[in-house]
C-alpha cells in the first residue's frame, strides 16, 4: 500500500496536465497558451524588435533585398518577377498569416472546421457551399492557371507563403492559432482564387431579388419600380450627364409570357440569407485633371468603404522589378498591388453595386433531385456532396443539386415555404470562368491609357469603377465587369427556371461598358450611384447610393487651383449634403405647437446645424433619429404585412417624392381612419424620435461619435473585445467621410502625378497582423485625426534613407 | 541545501526541456528531481512549484517588460483578469508551478515506496 501515494499524486498530476493541455468549450488549452516559452507570451514582440533577417530558399532565382521602413512597410527589390511574388507571399504570410487562411477558410465554408459545431458557423458553411463559392474558385483557378504569366506569379506567390509556414513551430504560430487550437494547413493557388471570391461576395453579393419577391403580394412591379426609381432626382452619374452612348449592341427580349408568368404573379415567397454583405460596402474615388490643379499634373484620390477590422484587409507594401515599381496597398491572400500607383500612373476602385445575381425557381422531379424540369423535358441535375466537417470531428453533409443556372442555395430543408419539389438556383457573373487576377497583374505594370484599358479587359466580378491618371495628363473612368443584358424588370424577382427564355440572353459588350477620358469638366468621380443617366440603353438594377456623388460632384466642380491638402479635407468632408437637403422640408413641416418640451429643445439644436457631422455634435444624431423615425412612420404599415425583414424604399426616394408631392400617398397610415399628412408625421416622428433621444442624454450618449461609437473589431468581432478599439470619428454612410458603426474608408490614398509623383495614404490598422506587436494597430490614431503618411515611394538610391530600420535578404540556396 | 539545489535544477533543465518539447515536459523534469533528490515530501512539492513559479513567472515577466505591456493587457482582458497584466503573469507562473509541484511530488513518493518495500 505504500505505492497509494504515489499513483494518487501521480494521477493528480496526469490529471492536470490533462486539464491544462486541452481546449474546453471557448477556453483555449490553459497551460499550452500560458506557457511563456511556447505559447502566447511568444506572440508579446518586443517593442523593439529586430526585423533584419537572412533568408535562403531553393526557388529563389536571384538575389532580393526588403528594405522595412519606420512604418513596417516593405519595399521589395528584386531581379526576378517571381522572387518579388515570392517574397510578397512570404511577407504576408509573415506579418498576416491567420487572417488570410482564415479568410479563405470562409469562403469555402469551412468555419464550423475551426471553430466549432455551432449552428450558426454550420449555417453559415452551408451557404457558402451552396452559393457556390468554391466551385467560382475552382473555375477562376483554371482561368488563372491558363495564362502562363498569372500562373507563374500566382505560384511564386504561394511558394513564398509556404516557405513561411515551413518556419513555424508550435512557439512561433501566430496568435490566434494558439488561441483557437489549431495550425495552418498549406497554402494553394486555389486559395487565392477563394479570397478573390470572397471579395465578389463582399462587393456583388448585395442583390434585392429575395426581399422584391417577399412584397409580391404587397405591391406589384409598378409600384416596385415606383419606389425604387432607376434614374433619381439628384443623382450625379459617374459618366458626366449628357454624354451620348451608342446603341444597344444587344436587345434582349422579354419573354412572352412574362406578364402572366413572372410580374403578375402574386406568390411571394419570403427567404432569407444567413450572411448577406454590408450594404455600406462602397467607396469613393475621384480624379482631379491638371487643367484643375495647382501644379498642372493630376491627382488621383481613392478610399474604398469596407469593414473596419483588425488585422486590416489591406497591408501597403512596394514591388520594385525591372518590369514593375508599384506602390500602395495589396490584399494579404492575393499577388500584385491592388489600390496604388507606379512610375507611370496611378488607379483607384470604388465598388459599382450593380446586380449581377439572379435566382431562378426550378421544379425537381421527386425528393431526390436528380432531375429538373427545363423546357418541357426533365434534365438531370448535378448531385455534389458536400461534407461540413466540425471541430469536434463530426461531419455534417448536404447535398447541392447544380442546374444549368447554377447551385440551388435554398430547397425545403432551409425554408418551410418551399414544397420538397421546389428548389431556388442561383445564377451569378461570379460563378463564370475569369481572372481577375490579371488586371492587377497589368495595372501593376501599365505606362498609359491603353495599357490601363487592355489591364481592365479581363475584370468580371465584382465589378468596379476603376478611376486613372496618368504621368501624361490623362484622367479616365472606366465601370467595368460582366453584366447582363437585361429585359426591363429581369431579375427583379425570382425567376421561372423551368423556361430558357428567362436566363440571361447576352452580356452588354465590354466597349458599352460606361466610360469616360479627360471630360471637359476637368474631373471625374464616382461614390457607388448609378453610373450614368437616363441616356443608357440598358435595364441596370443596382443597389446605388446618390448623396456621395452629388457631395463630391458639387465640390470638385467649384474648386479650381486644386492641391493634395484640398483632396486630404475633401475624402475627410464631414459635410452631409442629404441632411441639408431634408431639414429644410423637415422644418417647414413640423408644427411647433405640437411638439413635447424636450422634442422642441431637439429642434432649437437642430436649427442652428451647419450639417456638419462631426464627432462631437449632438445634432446629427437627432436628425438622424428623427429621420429614422420619419421613415418607420410612413414605411412599417405598408412594409410590416411579411414575417420577414424588408427593406424600406432608399432614403434618397423618400425625400424626392416628399419635395415633388406633399400628398405621396404613402405617409397616411394605413392602420388608421384618420388620414395623415405630412406635417402630422413629420411632428409626430420628432415627438417618437425624442424619447429615444432623452434616455440616450440621460446615458451621455448624444455627441455623434458616442451614438454610433465607430469601432474597428477584430475579425472575430465580439469573441475578442479587448482587441478591438473604437475611434471617435464622424461621417455617415451617405457622407464623403462615410465612416458608419464598424465600416468606413479602409484605406485613403491620394497621388499627386507630378515630375515626382507625391502620394499620401493611411488605413486604420497597422503593417502587423500580430495582436502582440506595436504595429498592431499603429496607423489607426493618425486615420482617426484624417492624417495622412507621405507615402516612401523609395528608389534603390534611397537605401540610406534615415526612414528605413530593417533589411531582409533573400536569397537562393546554395 | 538540497531545496535550492532542486530548484535550480528543475529552473535550468524545465527551461531546456521546453527548447524541444510541449510545456508539459516540465513535469518530466520535475518528477525526476523528485526521485533524484530526497527530501520531506512538502518541499519536493515546495521545489517543484517554487522552480517553475520563478521560471514561468520570470520568463513571463521579462517578456512582458519588453513588450510593453501590449499583448498581456489584451489577454488580462480576455481571460478575464480585469486587464491586469501582473495577475496573468501571477496565473501563468502559478500554472506551471501547480504542474511542477504535484510532478515533483510524485517523484517523491515512488522514491518512498520503493525505499519502504
Amino acid at each position: 500500500m505504500r505505492i497509494l501515494p504515489f499513483v494518487v499524486s501521480a494521477l493528480i498530476t496526469l490529471l492536470l496536465i490533462l486539464l491544462l493541455n486541452n481546449k474546453w468549450g471557448s477556453v483555449p488549452p490553459v497551460a499550452r497558451f500560458l506557457s511563456p516559452q511556447q505559447g502566447f507570451w511568444q506572440n508579446a514582440e518586443a517593442v523593439d524588435h529586430d526585423f533584419t533577417e537572412d533568408l535562403q530558399f531553393e526557388s529563389l532565382k536571384g538575389s532580393s533585398d526588403v528594405y522595412l521602413d519606420e512604418r513596417l512597410v516593405p519595399h521589395i527589390f528584386a531581379e526576378h518577377d517571381e522572387d518579388a511574388y515570392f517574397i510578397q507571399g512570404y511577407l504576408h504570410a509573415k506579418f498576416r498569416l491567420w487572417q488570410m487562411e482564415f479568410q479563405t477558410l470562409a469562403a469555402a465554408g469551412r468555419i464550423s472546421e475551426k471553430m466549432g459545431n455551432d449552428p450558426r458557423y454550420v449555417a453559415f458553411d452551408k451557404e457558402q457551399r451552396r452559393s457556390g463559392m468554391v466551385w467560382a474558385a475552382e473555375n477562376a483557378l483554371i482561368e488563372i492557371e491558363k495564362d502562363p504569366e498569372t500562373k507563374a506569379s500566382c505560384d511564386a506567390y504561394t511558394a513564398g507563403i509556404n516557405a513561411y509556414i515551413n518556419t513555424l513551430t508550435i512557439n512561433n504560430l501566430p496568435f490566434e492559432y494558439k488561441l483557437l487550437d489549431y495550425e495552418p494547413e498549406a497554402w494553394s493557388n486555389l486559395k487565392i482564387a477563394l479570397f478573390l471570391k470572397q471579395m465578389s461576395k463582399t462587393l456583388s453579393g448585395n442583390d434585392d431579388d429575395l426581399e422584391n419577391t417577399a412584397t409580391k403580394n404587397g405591391f406589384s412591379f409598378k409600384e416596385l419600380m415606383y419606389l425604387n426609381p432607376q434614374v433619381p432626382d439628384s443623382l450625379q452619374p459617374i459618366i458626366p450627364s449628357g454624354t451620348l452612348f451608342a446603341t444597344a449592341g444587344i436587345l434582349p427580349q422579354k419573354p412572352a409570357d412574362a406578364e402572366s408568368v413572372y410580374f403578375n404573379e402574386t406568390d411571394s415567397l419570403q427567404l432569407t440569407q444567413v450572411s448577406k454583405p454590408d450594404p455600406n460596402n462602397g467607396s469613393n474615388n475621384w480624379v482631379v485633371a491638371g487643367s484643375k490643379t495647382k501644379t498642372g499634373a493630376p491627382i488621383l484620390a481613392n478610399d474604398p468603404h469596407l469593414e473596419l477590422s483588425f488585422p486590416s484587409i489591406w497591408y501597403e507594401m512596394q514591388i520594385t522589378t525591372p518590369n514593375i515599381n508599384a506602390y500602395g496597398v495589396s490584399f494579404p491572400g492575393s499577388p500584385n498591388i491592388i489600390v496604388g500607383f507606379n512610375d507611370s500612373i496611378a488607379w483607384g476602385v470604388t465598388n459599382s453595386q450593380r446586380d449581377v445575381r439572379d435566382y431562378y425557381k426550378v421544379e425537381f422531379k421527386d425528393e431526390t433531385q436528380m432531375m429538373y424540369r427545363f423546357n418541357e423535358q426533365w434534365v438531370p441535375t448535378q448531385l455534389v456532396v458536400e461534407e461540413i466537417k466540425t471541430k469536434n470531428g463530426s461531419s455534417v453533409f448536404d447535398t447541392v443539386p447544380y442546374t444549368i443556372f447554377g447551385p440551388v442555395m435554398f430547397d425545403h430543408r432551409h425554408s418551410d415555404k418551399l414544397k420538397f419539389y421546389e428548389g431556388i438556383a442561383l445564377r451569378w457573373t461570379a460563378h463564370d470562368p475569369s481572372n481577375e487576377a490579371r488586371t492587377f497583374y497589368d495595372l501593376n505594370r501599365a505606362k498609359n491609357y491603353s495599357d490601363y484599358e487592355n489591364a481592365i479587359q479581363s475584370f468580371t466580378c465584382p465589378a468596379q469603377n476603376f478611376v486613372f491618371a496618368s504621368k501624361s495628363g490623362d484622367i479616365a473612368i472606366w465601370q467595368q465587369g460582366r453584366f447582363p443584358a437585361r429585359w426591363y424588370g429581369q431579375g427583379t424577382y425570382i425567376m421561372p427556371g423551368s423556361d430558357s427564355s428567362y436566363m440571361w440572353q447576352g452580356f452588354i459588350p465590354q466597349v458599352e461598358n460606361p466610360h469616360a477620358i479627360n471630360p471637359e469638366q476637368g474631373f471625374l468621380q464616382s461614390a457607388n450611384q448609378r453610373p450614368v443617366d437616363s441616356a443608357y440603353p440598358y435595364f441596370i438594377p443596382g443597389n446605388y447610393i446618390v448623396p456621395r456623388g452629388v457631395s463630391i460632384h458639387q465640390k470638385l466642380s467649384v474648386m479650381q487651383q486644386v492641391t493634395v491638402e484640398d483632396m486630404m479635407k475633401l475624402q475627410n468632408d464631414y459635410h452631409s449634403v442629404f441632411a441639408a437637403s431634408v431639414i429644410p422640408l423637415l422644418l417647414k413641416n413640423v408644427q411647433e405647437k405640437d411638439l413635447e418640451p424636450d422634442a422642441q429643445r431637439y429642434l432649437a439644436i437642430i436649427k442652428q446645424w451647419d450639417f456638419n457631422t462631426v464627432p462631437g455634435a449632438t445634432a446629427p444624431t437627432i436628425y438622424q433619429s428623427w429621420f429614422d423615425s420619419l421613415e418607420s412612420l410612413i414605411w412599417t404599415d405598408e412594409f410590416n404585412y411579411a414575417s420577414s425583414e424588408l427593406k424600406f424604399p432608399d432614403e434618397q426616394t423618400l425625400f424626392e417624392y416628399l419635395v415633388s408631392d406633399s400628398a405621396f400617398r404613402y405617409i397616411d397610415d394605413i392602420n388608421t381612419t384618420e388620414i395623415e399628412t405630412l406635417p402630422l408625421m413629420i411632428t409626430r416622428a420628432l415627438n417618437k424620435a425624442s424619447k429615444i433621444l432623452k434616455t440616450k442624454e440621460e446615458k451621455g450618449i448624444m455627441e455623434w461619435t458616442k451614438h454610433k461609437n465607430p469601432t474597428i473589431y477584430h475579425l472575430l468581432r465580439t469573441a475578442l473585445m479587448p482587441f478591438s478599439q473604437q475611434v471617435a470619428v464622424g461621417g455617415w454612410s451617405n457622407v464623403i467621410n462615410a465612416t458608419t458603426t464598424s465600416h468606413g474608408p479602409s484605406w485613403r490614398m491620394i497621388v499627386h502625378l507630378d515630375h515626382e509623383t507625391e502620394a499620401y495614404g493611411v488605413y486604420p490598422g497597422g503593417q502587423h497582423g500580430n495582436p502582440g506587436s506595436r504595429f498592431y494597430n499603429s496607423f489607426v490614431d493618425t486615420w482617426a485625426m484624417g492624417k495622412y503618411y507621405t507615402l516612401f515611394f523609395m528608389k534603390k538610391l534611397d537605401v540610406g534613407d534615415d526612414r528605413i530600420k530593417w533589411k531582409m535578404n533573400f536569397n537562393p540556396a546554395v | 541545501m538540497k531545496f535550492l539545489v532542486s530548484v535550480v535544477l528543475i529552473v535550468l533543465l524545465a527551461f531546456l526541456i521546453q527548447l524541444f518539447l510541449p510545456w508539459w515536459s516540465l513535469a518530466i523534469v520535475a518528477f525526476l528531481v523528485g526521485i533524484l533528490i530526497y527530501q520531506r515530501a512538502g518541499m519536493a512539492f515546495l521545489s517543484g512549484f517554487t522552480a517553475l513559479f520563478l521560471l514561468w513567472g520570470g520568463i513571463a515577466f521579462f517578456i512582458n517588460i519588453q513588450n510593453q505591456d501590449i499583448l498581456a493587457r489584451k489577454v488580462a482582458l480576455l481571460l478575464p483578469l480585469g486587464g491586469s497584466s501582473i495577475l496573468l503573469i501571477l496565473v501563468t507562473a502559478l500554472v506551471g508551478a501547480l504542474v511542477a509541484g504535484m510532478a515533483s511530488l510524485s517523484g517523491h513518493y515512488l522514491r518512498k515506496s520503493r525505499k519502504l518495500s
